[in-house]
């Protein structure tokens, strides 16, 4: 099933319309609609609570709306299972990390490595998947020939973590990823080191999707930024246009009146 | 001057625990010997054992199934409380079959392996969505209330249950077919969770959602685990079945759940290994302390419990670590 | 018959909801399934019938003794064993399994077996209400489960180790930042859930004999209700009990008694077929909040 069969011309590679999700009351996600055309890097921003983890997992079928659509490729994937969303290409981090603590770090990529759509498009056996691994490792920053790789992921501290997070995510060769507070936790020196990482896929011509705390280095990677508030979005546009908004400076900084 | 416990892995394990290097025949035996140990001891110690043990070393070898089966569950996080459900089912698949159909042992084992293991997966399925305790909860739950079935429905035969069936043509058949299938489980298992499904199947006891967020659907996987799991534990039940010519309602009873759990928790979990040696441990104590009556499981209880709060490694992880590694008091300046 | 099926339908109806609702308070707050809960039950049954017939004491200092004496169970189960694991799902099933095998074979052991081993009931007597008659016993369970349904209602909203409770039930970690102790609520959790299954244990085995198979009993049909009604769920509890219990008797009126057990096993097949989690179950798949 490829997907440019499906996609027709012009229209954005992601596409959320309406989308709804309420928990026992309260309206987490309320109303969001907005598109992503391929290729581009769409930050959303917004204040703790603000309903940007709740998007995603909504976008990436960990969630089930209460109302709203998701249109990924021209497919209507509103209500997926995740393995299957994550089949047509769309992969994510997750904001608390979740590597497989028991396995050595470049065993924790076997398992995407394993799925149906890695293995359709690059094959591979049992073991040489090891190397593609271990590659892929030292594409996010691990230091090739160390034994940094080979370490259980129990052991290895935060930075390392956050980087095999977005490693798994890659070794999905998705074309859209959603990095959850990829920053969150980090040194500025590490968020240093990886930026450039998602210079880099972005410049491999991947769509993204980035929440982020850390607005300096959204700002400077980001097409556009979206601001929600409340489980709303109450801005959209380019960082500047978003930073002048008078909503936003009210969410952020508190209304005065 | 203070002293403290150094551990230092021998020179052949290579980065990482499962990739060795090996250099000379030494190293190779090194390896080959722990591994020759269960299948020397199951396929040739029997012949020097008096009758009456030898009947044991069979049935501890049928517990011994149960609690590799055990491990396979819990390795992918699911506690089974009721490892009689697979026993039971796969006692009265065989029993039927052969009792109803007069087919031979020949078929009815095979069948109720595959038969039984697809049934107790349908049984289970639904609680497969569910995490945590529930799987334990029904486990326990199921296998006591399709006895009590067969108690009030009076099907199978009821409460006599179903009697005189085939036996095997002479204990030496039946001693190499729990033997092989033994060690055909262990070795199968631990190749099969070495490969990319083990890593999967571990991953998904890990962190579901991340394998989840890999592609890849945990349910599947982890129906196949309990698809391998029951099978295993249906074939002990059909080779149970001919070895007693007898399925009831026993092979539903606790005791088929209680021993191959304390089996594999005092062996130690996670390798297969553990859960053998944990019942050639447990199996032949208790027979010695037959007199001691209802005590015993009173015993198997407290073990359970010291070796899940105080060693919950189990002796096989132990006596491995022991093995692997040297130790050596360095001073501690 | 119609009536009498429905006075007797409640009368078990309140006897699964008494057992079931130890389990269930202990699960709710601190999350520790205590698969040893039916020996707790018959622990009770025991230790009330000592005292009652070794020690020789008043019935009613036997029934409070025992509640006690299974509180203070609980309570050395939480800091001995469960304690020590705690967190760890896996191994805090196996372990109060164990406990539970134990505790309960080593009754059998020292030989507590046979028909002598009963309760005295409350009064004598029986009340007729038309045609049917309903023995004191009974309504007795009855009124208490209505009673200490309340009483919880009751106690977790408005007393402060009730609402203390209900803050670790909720967020444990947050619940610990408000000075609330999160290892001695959970001791707690456990007194009152053995508690429960000694009130359980003295108001229904007077209607029996206390046997060891009975504690198997209490834990499976502790374990089919909150199933069937979701752990964790008061009122899925309540539910389940009153559906279970009703579809029970009715079928051992209607039709067969020895069909009774079917109810449950069907109860349970078609509740995990359609919402697994139970009629009111909190636990999710896959859901992650914000």
């Amino acid at each position: 099933m490829g997907r440019s069969e499906l996609k027709k011309e012009g229209e954005s590679l992601l596409r959320v319309e309406d989308l709804s999700k309420s928990f026992g009351g309260v309206l987490a996600v309320d109303g969001v609609s907005f598109e992503l055309p391929s290729g581009q890097l769409l930050g959303i921003i917004g204040p703790n609570g603000s309903g940007k983890t709740t998007l995603v997992n909504l976008i990436t079928g960990f969630i089930k709306p209460d109302r709203g659509r998701v249109i990924y490729s021209g497919n209507d994937i509103t209500g997926w299972p995740p393995y299957k969303i994550v089949t047509l290409g769309i992969a994510r981090t997750f904001q608390m990390v979740k590597p497989f603590y028991q396995l050595p770090a470049y065993k924790n990529l076997i398992i995407p490595l394993c799925s149906p759509r890695v293995k359709a498009m690059a094959g591979g056996k049992y073991g040489e998947r090891d190397a593609v691994a271990l590659d892929l490792l030292e594409e996010v920053g691990f230091e090739r020939d160390s034994y940094v790789s080979y370490k259980v992921a129990s052991s290895l501290p935060q930075g390392y973590l956050k980087r095999l997070e977005l490693a798994k995510a890659i070794a999905l060769r998705p074309d859209l990823i959603i990095l959850d507070e990829l920053f969150s936790g980090l040194s500025l020196a590490e968020v240093a080191s990886i930026v450039p990482i998602i210079e880099k896929l972005r410049f491999q011509g991947k769509t993204m999707i980035m929440i982020e705390h850390r607005l300096k280095e959204l700002f400077r990677i980001a097409d556009r930024v979206m601001v929600l508030n409340y489980g709303q979005k109450i801005a959209e546009g380019s960082a500047k246009e978003v930073m002048e908004s008078e909503e936003v400076k009210n969410a952020y900084l508190g209304s005065e009146e | 001057m203070e002293k403290r416990k150094e551990r230092i892995d021998r020179g052949i394990k290579a980065r990482s625990e499962d990739i060795f290097a090996l250099s000379s025949y030494r190293e190779m035996l090194y390896l080959l010997v722990p591994r020759a140990i269960p299948v020397v001891g199951l396929l040739f110690l029997a012949p020097f054992l008096s009758p009456y043990w030898r009947e044991i070393f069979i049935s501890t070898s049928v517990y011994a199934l149960l609690a590799i089966s055990w491990d396979l569950l819990i390795s992918a996080g699911l506690v089974s409380l009721g490892q009689s459900l697979f026993y039971g089912i796969g006692s009265y698949v065989a029993g039927s079959l052969n009792h109803y159909y007069s087919l031979p042992p020949i078929l009815t084992i095979p069948i109720a392996t595959v038969a039984g293991g697809i049934i107790c997966t349908i049984v289970l399925l639904p609680v497969l969505r569910l995490r945590g305790i529930y799987f334990a909860m029904v486990t326990l739950v199921v296998p006591l209330m399709f006895s009590r079935l067969v108690e009030a429905t009076r099907i199978l035969g009821g409460t006599e249950g179903l009697t005189g069936l085939t036996p095997f043509p002479s204990p030496w058949v039946s001693l190499y077919v729990i033997e092989i299938a033994v060690l055909v489980t262990l070795f199968g298992f631990r190749r099969l969770m070495g490969s990319d499904w083990g890593l999967i199947v571990k991953g998904i006891n890990d962190n579901d959602r991340s394998v989840m967020s890999a592609g890849l659907n945990i349910h599947w996987y982890k129906a196949q685990v309990v698809f391998l799991g029951a099978s295993v534990g249906c074939f002990a039940g059909a080779f149970g079945t001919h070895l007693d010519m007898f399925a009831g309602m026993p092979g539903f009873a606790l005791d088929y759940s209680i021993m191959p759990i304390a089996a594999a928790v005092v062996g130690g979990a996670g390798s297969f290994a553990g859960p053998l040696l944990g019942a050639f441990i447990l199996v032949p104590l208790s027979e010695i302390l037959r007199s001691l009556g209802a005590l015993r499981i009173v015993f198997y209880g407290m073990f359970l419990v010291i070796f899940v709060v105080g060693l919950p490694e189990g002796i096989f992880r132990f006596l491995q670590r022991k093995y692997h590694q040297f130790e050596r008091w360095v001073e501690v300046s | 018959m119609l009536i009498g099926t429905l006075v007797y339908g409640f009368v078990n109806s309140a006897i699964l909801a008494l057992v079931a609702m130890g389990f269930n308070l202990t699960f709710g707050i601190s999350g520790v399934a205590n698969f040893a809960y039916g020996a707790v039950y018959i622990f009770s049954g025991f230790f009330a019938w000592i005292l009652l017939n070794s020690a020789g004491l008043p019935y009613i200092v036997c029934v409070i003794g025992a509640i006690v004496g299974a509180g203070i169970l609980g309570i050395l189960m939480y800091y001995t064993v469960i304690l020590r694991v705690k967190g760890i799902a896996l191994s805090e099933v196996m372990a109060t399994f164990g406990l539970g095998l134990a505790i309960m074979e080593l009754f059998r052991y020292f030989d507590f077996v046979g028909f002598r081993y009963t309760l005295p009931i409350f009064f004598d007597g029986s009340l007729s209400m038309g045609e049917v008659y309903i023995d004191y016993q009974r309504l007795i369970i009855a009124l208490i489960a209505i009673a200490l349904t309340t009483f919880l209602y009751f106690f977790t909203r408005y007393t402060k180790i009730g609402l203390a409770f209900r803050a670790i039930a909720q967020d444990e970690r947050t619940a610990l930042t408000f000075g609330i102790e999160s290892d001695r609520i959970g001791a707690l959790s456990m007194a009152f859930g053995s508690a429960l299954a000694a009130v359980a244990a003295i108001v229904i085995l007077p209607l029996g004999t206390i046997a060891v198979e009975g504690g198997y009993e209490v834990l499976i049909n502790a374990l089919a209700v909150c199933i069937v009604g979701g752990l964790g769920s008061t009122v899925g509890i309540l539910v389940a009990s009153v559906l279970i219990g009703y579809a029970q008797t009715f079928t051992a009126n209607y039709l067969e008694p020895h069909w009774m057990i079917l109810v449950s096993l069907i109860a349970i097949a078609v509740i995990l077929t359609i919402k697994p989690s139970g009629l009111f179950g909190k636990q999710k798949e896959l859901e992650e909040r914000v």
